[in-house]
């Protein structure tokens, strides 16, 4: 214990010692087509283990690769969403190295002419407190060198399979499916930039129908490289990559190891060796995978079998005009337009599904923030603990928009209004039918009011006095005495009011 | 000489291949020999000349190039795995990677 106490506390010194982190990111996000990028093999995941394999893209001597026009369309969402120029003129290379999920001996990727390049993409990111809450949400501006395409290897399967001492298995329903390579210049400062640009990336990716990216599911993967310097050095340290991080949590760990891995060994003289290491989540630590003398010479040339890929303007300007408002653009709109918090404004726009909802709502409603609210306390509730997006809630826009009239209008109070929602929810009922079944209906008029509160007057006179002469914490009891009365049905706010006045 | 023995074996090494050093020795000054007699075609003047990259016919027509997302039938695991070398419960088997 002391030992561990010993190791970990000038850590803590000298990463606020004059040590700055420099991180660039690569991020490879699966398309969300059909089919495979250069063949017509399904790309649907969890089928039997290579059912989804024909001679392209299983490497079969002779095959010819055609491309996916789809894939280039959605290429062409991920890279004008993320601030990319897409160029008229990109090229396939093929990328050359031996690997058992690799079965033609060289991946189809882009080189030196990339599908898109020059991005520059603002995100908003935020330093944590200890806790990990963000303290002061801030712009900062991305450089995205640049999204190009190319094709995905296959899986080495070992679960569940036999002798996986001495064999590994390959699937090569995977192989083919088509990928956008997203590359960012060294811009992160910290893991958390790294984490808020993932995010961002997710959700935008997500946003525009260009990817599902889905880390668990595989079809979202990062590989930050890391390195560190002195504050005030003009120069990158020497950078190690990272690999096998299938959690945005699980990057941000391996992204701090390797921080105070590289520190500690600078600190004590040593010298960060340029590497790729593996993040291991079992023993919480990297490790080494290949070195920079192991490091591949993937001898790019260009792909003979693909002509250069050429979109036109009008291709360009026809997705640009597809395109929806951008979940950032309309967080601001909605921070603007309906008096949102930034973090009201987060969360709704953390889908596009979820912002189209609330607008609908809105407009059924005419109560942004109460619908705000409604939604982000109440039916967030019941979707997550169904597992259901926005777009699949059994309760539509324009009926929760209703059930929100009944609420403002008192028709209902608060608290029947979020019972009614629980059962639209389950049952997909409207509130009126329920309002009416149950005989929820809010009594807010005065006459029928006051003649319950004279009944439970005159049936505690004792009360009544003790209350007059000075006991005011009496008042309570008789609300709800009249609430009880009348069933729960009277509009507390009246009940108040006209106790008020018969007691004084 | 534009290829060296380090050449051959570095290339060896990126091709998979074993060789020997008696086979480097041999090779070096070969293949040495077929690069200089091709880099002759550097003396030409291609500047006006657009470079001729892939999707190209015999013939020099265009193949086709693009096609709509559309799922085509598969082989299918049985004929996939059919003329593999080592295959085992629907799998490609080989020997043990990291």
């Amino acid at each position: 214990m002391l030992y561990f106490r010993l190791k970990i506390f000038p850590l803590e010194l000298n990463m606020k010692n004059g040590w700055e982190t420099v991180i660039g990111l690569e991020i490879h996000a699966q398309l969300s087509t059909e089919s495979k990028i250069f063949c017509g093999c399904s790309t649907h995941f969890g089928d039997e283990p290579n059912s989804n394999t024909c001679p392209v893209c299983l490497g079969l001597p002779g095959a010819l690769p055609v491309l996916n026009r789809r894939a280039v369309e959605l290429g062409a969402r991920a890279a004008l969403a993320l601030g990319l120029q897409i160029n008229e003129r990109s090229i396939f290379a093929r990328k050359n190295y031996f690997y058992p999920d690799l079965p033609k001996g060289y991946q189809i990727s882009q080189y030196d002419q990339p599908f898109s390049a020059n991005g520059e993409l603002e995100i908003m990111t935020a330093r944590r407190d200890e806790a990990g809450h963000p303290l002061e949400w801030a712009p900062k501006r991305i450089r995205i060198t640049r999204l190009h395409l190319e094709e995905d290897a296959g899986k080495n399967v070992h679960e569940g399979l036999p002798d996986v001492d001495r064999f590994s298995y390959i699937d090569l329903n995977r192989a083919g499916t088509p990928l956008a390579e997203i590359v960012t210049e060294p811009e992160f400062r910290s893991s958390w930039e790294a984490h808020d640009y993932v995010n961002h990336v997710r959700r935008v990716l997500r946003w525009v129908g260009a990817s599902e990216a889905d880390m668990e599911k595989g079809n979202l993967r990062c590989e930050p490289n890391v390195s560190v310097r002195r504050i005030g050095n003009e120069t990158f340290g020497t950078k190690v990559e990272l690999k096998n991080l299938n959690s945005v949590r699980f990057m941000q760990r391996a992204i701090e190891f390797e921080i105070e891995r590289q520190i500690t060994l600078l600190e004590s003289g040593g010298k960060v060796n340029q590497e790729t290491r593996l993040w291991d989540e079992r023993a919480q630590e990297t490790r080494v995978m290949r070195s920079k003398e192991e490091a591949h010479d993937y001898r790019y040339f260009p792909e003979p079998d693909l002509a250069p890929l050429e979109v036109s303007v009008e291709f360009i300007d026809g997705v640009k005009a597809s395109m929806p408002e951008l979940p950032e653009e309309r967080r601001q709109r909605f921070v603007q337009q309906y008096d949102l918090s930034f973090s009201d404004a987060s969360q709704l726009t953390s889908e596009r599904t979820l912002a189209d909802y609330y607008e609908s709502a809105v407009e059924a409603s005419g109560n942004a923030r109460t619908a705000a609210n409604w939604i982000r306390s109440e039916l967030l509730r019941e979707l997550e603990s169904s597992g259901l997006a926005a777009s699949a809630s059994p309760i539509p826009p324009q009926e929760l928009g209703k059930l929100l009239r009944l609420v403002d209008e008192d028709k209902i109070s608060g608290k029947q209004g979020k019972d009614v929602l629980v059962e639209m929810f389950k049952t997909g009922r409207t509130a009126a039918a329920i309002v009416e079944e149950q005989g929820l209906a809010q009594v807010s008029d005065t006459g029928e009011i006051d003649g319950v509160i004279d009944e439970v007057l005159a049936a505690n006179p004792g009360q009544v006095t003790s209350y007059r002469s000075g006991k005011e914490t009496l008042f309570g009891f008789f609300v709800g005495q009249v609430m009880k009365a009348s069933k729960g049905k009277a509009n507390p706010r009246v009940v108040n009011e006209r106790l008020k006045a018969k007691l004084s | 000489m534009p290829i060296n023995e380090s050449d051959i074996e570095k290339i060896a090494q990126l091709a998979h291949l074993e060789i020997s050093r008696e086979e480097v020795k041999v090779f070096a000054p070969q293949i040495a020999e077929i690069v200089t007699y091709v880099e002759q075609l550097n003396e030409v003047d291609t500047r006006s000349i657009e470079p001729a990259l892939g999707g190209l016919t015999p013939e020099g027509e265009l193949t086709a190039s693009t096609r709509d997302d559309v799922v085509a039938p598969s082989l299918g695991q049985r004929l996939a795995l059919e003329e593999a070398p080592d295959a085992a419960a629907g799998h490609f088997r080989v020997p043990k990677i990291l």
